[in-house]
């Protein structure tokens, strides 16, 4: 079921989502944060040239992460 | 841990702050790009002094404040963050200060920072410090921003709803300073409303921790059970006594720390719907937007990008070079001068140590003012956010940061800035590897050396006419210095343990315009670090080194001298050829002619006599001083002329009667010079950046260890 569910990773650029959960517990209180709270809704902004990091909309602002923490930030089907 | 000497009792109330007579704390604390330095430098101006928190490489600047004409407050800037429970080694500092009311830099007042235009992230910070309870303002920046974003603020209704006094500022042109500074100089009370509740069936714990420890408050107590392996004040016995009931109530820091933050936004989203009021929605951002799809395009981005590298690097290469030149003939027409008025050995010290390392300090300041005027508009605007953002999973793959190529381009130029570049970076690791690896790039000392020895072994070639065969050995050393920055670091990432995990999120700001005090202020503090903690530093061993080379064993310069003029006459030397053969002799009777020649031994592996040896010894000022010495010591009149230093060095023959520069000794010599972290400068900065004497050690050792390894090699290949 982990493996199915899409996460912020998966965005097209403009893409809009809402956020289910946050897979990795350490990483997760840094998101938390940030913003990135179950429930908020999120944007796909934009990706580097070479395709990673990418900048996401959350919580009123510009964030941006790398592909593999978006990957932790699953979201809602 | 505290060094305060008699601990204020327990019970002292801290909700007043005092009277004239005791100065006030303050503690900026805030978001990082909330406008807490410009606050910081509105508030203190150029009274800011640089020092140390305990243990950690950030820069502590605290400041002082003239609040009314009568009264002044000293301001400490802590780092920028997100958070109480701190993510990196950097923003621990704030809670080994705010959790421990005996430290000596414990605050009688917070002045918290928010950006209006991103207020609710702002806010999980404020409510946190709120329920510590410490005497709070609420500045309130960026109105402006918001209300072009269709946010609008009741300010009143804020202040009602957060529980201390909330201040509108603009940190740019520093209008609401006067109406914070005011509030400042008034007794504050502590925030009355709490914004997390602890959950009942802990508070027995949390309780048990308050009592035990004195703590005003459950919330600091609470912190205490959450951090208290991190909290440096602590004792063994103290962490003990946590842990112990930690493991007793099941008490699992990771789990609440999570449902704590989501309780907090929860509330902020609440107090919120009043005191907030968004008009447009989802438009923010349209200018750094269209900038971005320019500035962070696939071709334009790295093309941009790599305009401002070659900026930057012909400011610190080639404009710097003219007040350099006027520093170093300041120095020397000082020194002739002084030389006129009055001679003797103390006049020597005076002008040939002190003067001559003065000069070698000073001679750093136009690269980094350069360097860190373009890095302080680079951060302002938010284009440093950009090349991470372009620059991240390449260099990542070296244990690199993308911030990490600014240092290590301007590298080339000099390492000194570079180093002191790389407080931009905020990980712990990549900031590390990215010092320990610059000196490795060649920068520009290194090529009176490089042009010497190429000039004297690489023949004047051309291939297709215009490629210069000295010029591919040229830039194949330069080559040889970026591979072995690059594997190095990623070797290093492999070695190096850290208990911080690496975090690539982070706020992506918006682009904005410089704030031109901001950058003055920066370069003046960074100039003033460097003069007064590395300088000081590269002082003492110029001293040295000049001591070493001007002084030998009972009377045995004097003795060179008058033996060199004595073979003046029969030698034929007129002027600079005579005055030169004097030095040399003189040189080689001195401590470090000792030295060169106690040291043979060691590098005749790699090729060299113990003349090489003192140019080795003498070259830890900087690695140009090689060819001054090369030239002394074989007696050159004219050093500055290359054609007249290779002419010599040409002629010099071993001991057999052959040359002695084969093309074997040649590259064995520019090998070394590649890797060898020939340069005190170096090493005082890394000492400086990095807070101690462990990581300039072990560069040291590491560098001459791979250029000994190197450079054995290549003079066993060639010979």
């Amino acid at each position: 079921m982990q493996r199915e569910q899409k996460s912020v990773r998966d965005l097209k650029i403009g893409e809009k989502g809402v956020i289910c959960c946050l897979t990795d517990p350490e990483m997760s209180l840094k998101l938390l944060e940030m913003g990135c709270i179950p429930g908020e809704e999120v944007k796909l902004n934009s990706r580097a040239p070479l395709g990673d990091p990418i900048t996401i909309i959350v919580n009123d602002y510009t964030l941006s992460l790398r592909l593999d923490e978006a990957a932790t930030i699953k979201l809602k089907a | 841990m505290s060094e305060v000497l008699a601990p204020a009792p327990a019970s002292v109330p801290h909700t007043t702050v005092p009277a004239a007579r005791k100065v006030a704390k303050i503690a900026l604390i805030g978001n990082p790009n909330s406008g807490k330095s410009s606050l910081f430098n509105h508030l203190t101006g150029l009274n800011q002094k640089v020092g140390n928190f305990p243990g950690v490489t950030v820069d502590k600047k605290t400041g002082i404040s003239q609040l009314t004409p009568n009264l002044k407050a000293q301001v400490i800037d802590l780092p920028g963050t997100y958070s109480l429970y701190p993510k990196s080694l950097d923003e621990k500092v704030i809670i080994d200060l705010l959790h421990d009311k005996k430290s000596a830099s414990y605050p009688d007042v917070l002045i918290i920072t928010a950006d209006a235009s991103n207020l609710k992230r702002n806010l999980l910070l404020f409510t946190q410090l709120a329920d510590l309870k410490i005497p709070a303002v609420l500045a309130l920046n960026m109105m402006d921003v918001a209300e072009k974003h269709g946010v609008k603020i009741d300010v009143a209704e804020l202040q009602q709803e957060l529980g201390v006094p909330v201040i509108p500022v603009n940190a740019r042109t520093g209008s609401g300073l006067a109406a914070l500074k005011i509030l400042l100089s008034q007794e504050l009370e502590a925030p009355k409303t709490t914004f997390f509740t602890i959950p009942e069936n802990l508070l027995v714990m949390v309780r048990q921790i308050r009592y035990y420890f004195e703590l005003s408050n459950d919330y600091l107590a609470w912190h205490y059970a959450h951090q208290y392996h991190k909290l440096s004040f602590l004792s063994d016995d103290d962490k003990e006594y946590i842990g112990e009931l930690v493991k007793k109530y099941g008490f699992h820091s990771n789990a609440l720390q999570a449902s704590e933050t989501v309780d907090r936004y929860t509330r902020i989203n609440g107090l919120l719907l009043d005191a907030m009021r968004v008009t447009k929605a989802e438009n923010n951002e349209q200018f750094s937007n269209k900038l971005d799809q320019v500035l962070t395009h696939k071709i334009f981005g790295y093309l941009i990008f790599f305009g401002v590298l070659f900026m930057i690097f012909q400011a610190i290469f080639a404009w710097a070079a003219y007040p350099m030149d006027l520093i170093d003939t300041g120095v020397a027409t000082l020194n002739a001068w002084i030389h006129t008025q009055a001679e003797g050995p103390l006049v020597d010290l005076l002008t040939d140590g002190v003067l001559a390392g003065l000069g070698g300090v000073l001679i750093f300041i136009p690269q980094i003012a350069l360097l860190f005027a373009f890095i302080a508009v680079l951060e302002e605007t938010g284009y440093m956010a950009r090349v991470t953002f372009l620059m991240d999973k390449i260099m990542r793959k070296f244990g690199l940061n993308g911030k990490s190529v600014v240092p290590l381009i301007s590298g080339v130029a000099c390492a000194v800035p570079a180093i002191m570049a790389t407080r931009t970076i905020d990980n712990w690791k990549d900031r590390m590897i990215t010092i320990f690896v610059t000196p490795l790039m060649s920068c520009s000392a290194r090529l009176p050396i490089y042009t010497v020895m190429i000039a004297l072994v690489v023949p004047e070639k051309y291939f297709l006419g215009f490629m210069s065969l000295q010029g591919l050995v040229l830039m194949g050393l330069y080559l040889i210095g970026f591979l072995a920055a690059i594997f190095s670091a990623a070797l290093l990432k492999w070695v190096l343990k850290t208990k911080e995990r690496s975090y690539f999120i982070m706020e992506f700001p918006t682009y904005k315009m410089p704030r031109w005090k901001n950058v003055g202020l920066t370069i003046v503090e960074k100039v003033k670090a460097f003069v007064f903690q590395a300088g000081k530093v590269i002082l003492a061993i110029s001293v040295v080194l000049w001591v070493l080379s001007s002084y030998g064993p009972g009377n045995a310069i004097e003795q060179a001298e008058k033996r060199a003029a004595a073979e003046l006459t029969s030698l034929n030397l007129k002027d600079a050829d005579a005055e030169a053969h004097v030095a040399g002799q003189k040189l080689e009777a001195s401590y470090a002619g000792q030295f060169g020649k106690f040291m043979e031994p060691a590098i005749r592996p790699l090729g060299y006599d113990w003349k090489v040896g003192i140019a080795l010894l003498t070259s830890f000022a900087a690695r140009e001083v090689f060819v001054g010495t090369i030239s002394t010591i074989y007696s050159v009149g004219d050093s500055e002329n290359i054609s007249t230093v290779k002419e010599k060095l040409m002629a010099e023959k071993d001991e057999f009667g052959q040359p002695f520069f084969t093309p074997a000794r040649a590259f064995s010599l520019l090998i070394f010079y590649v890797f060898a972290m020939q340069c005190m400068s170096t090493l005082a900065v890394v000492y400086r950046e990095t807070k101690g004497w462990k990581w300039p050690v072990m560069q040291l050792i590491y560098m001459t260890g791979l250029a000994y390894a190197s450079a054995f090699v290549v003079f066993r290949l060639f010979s």
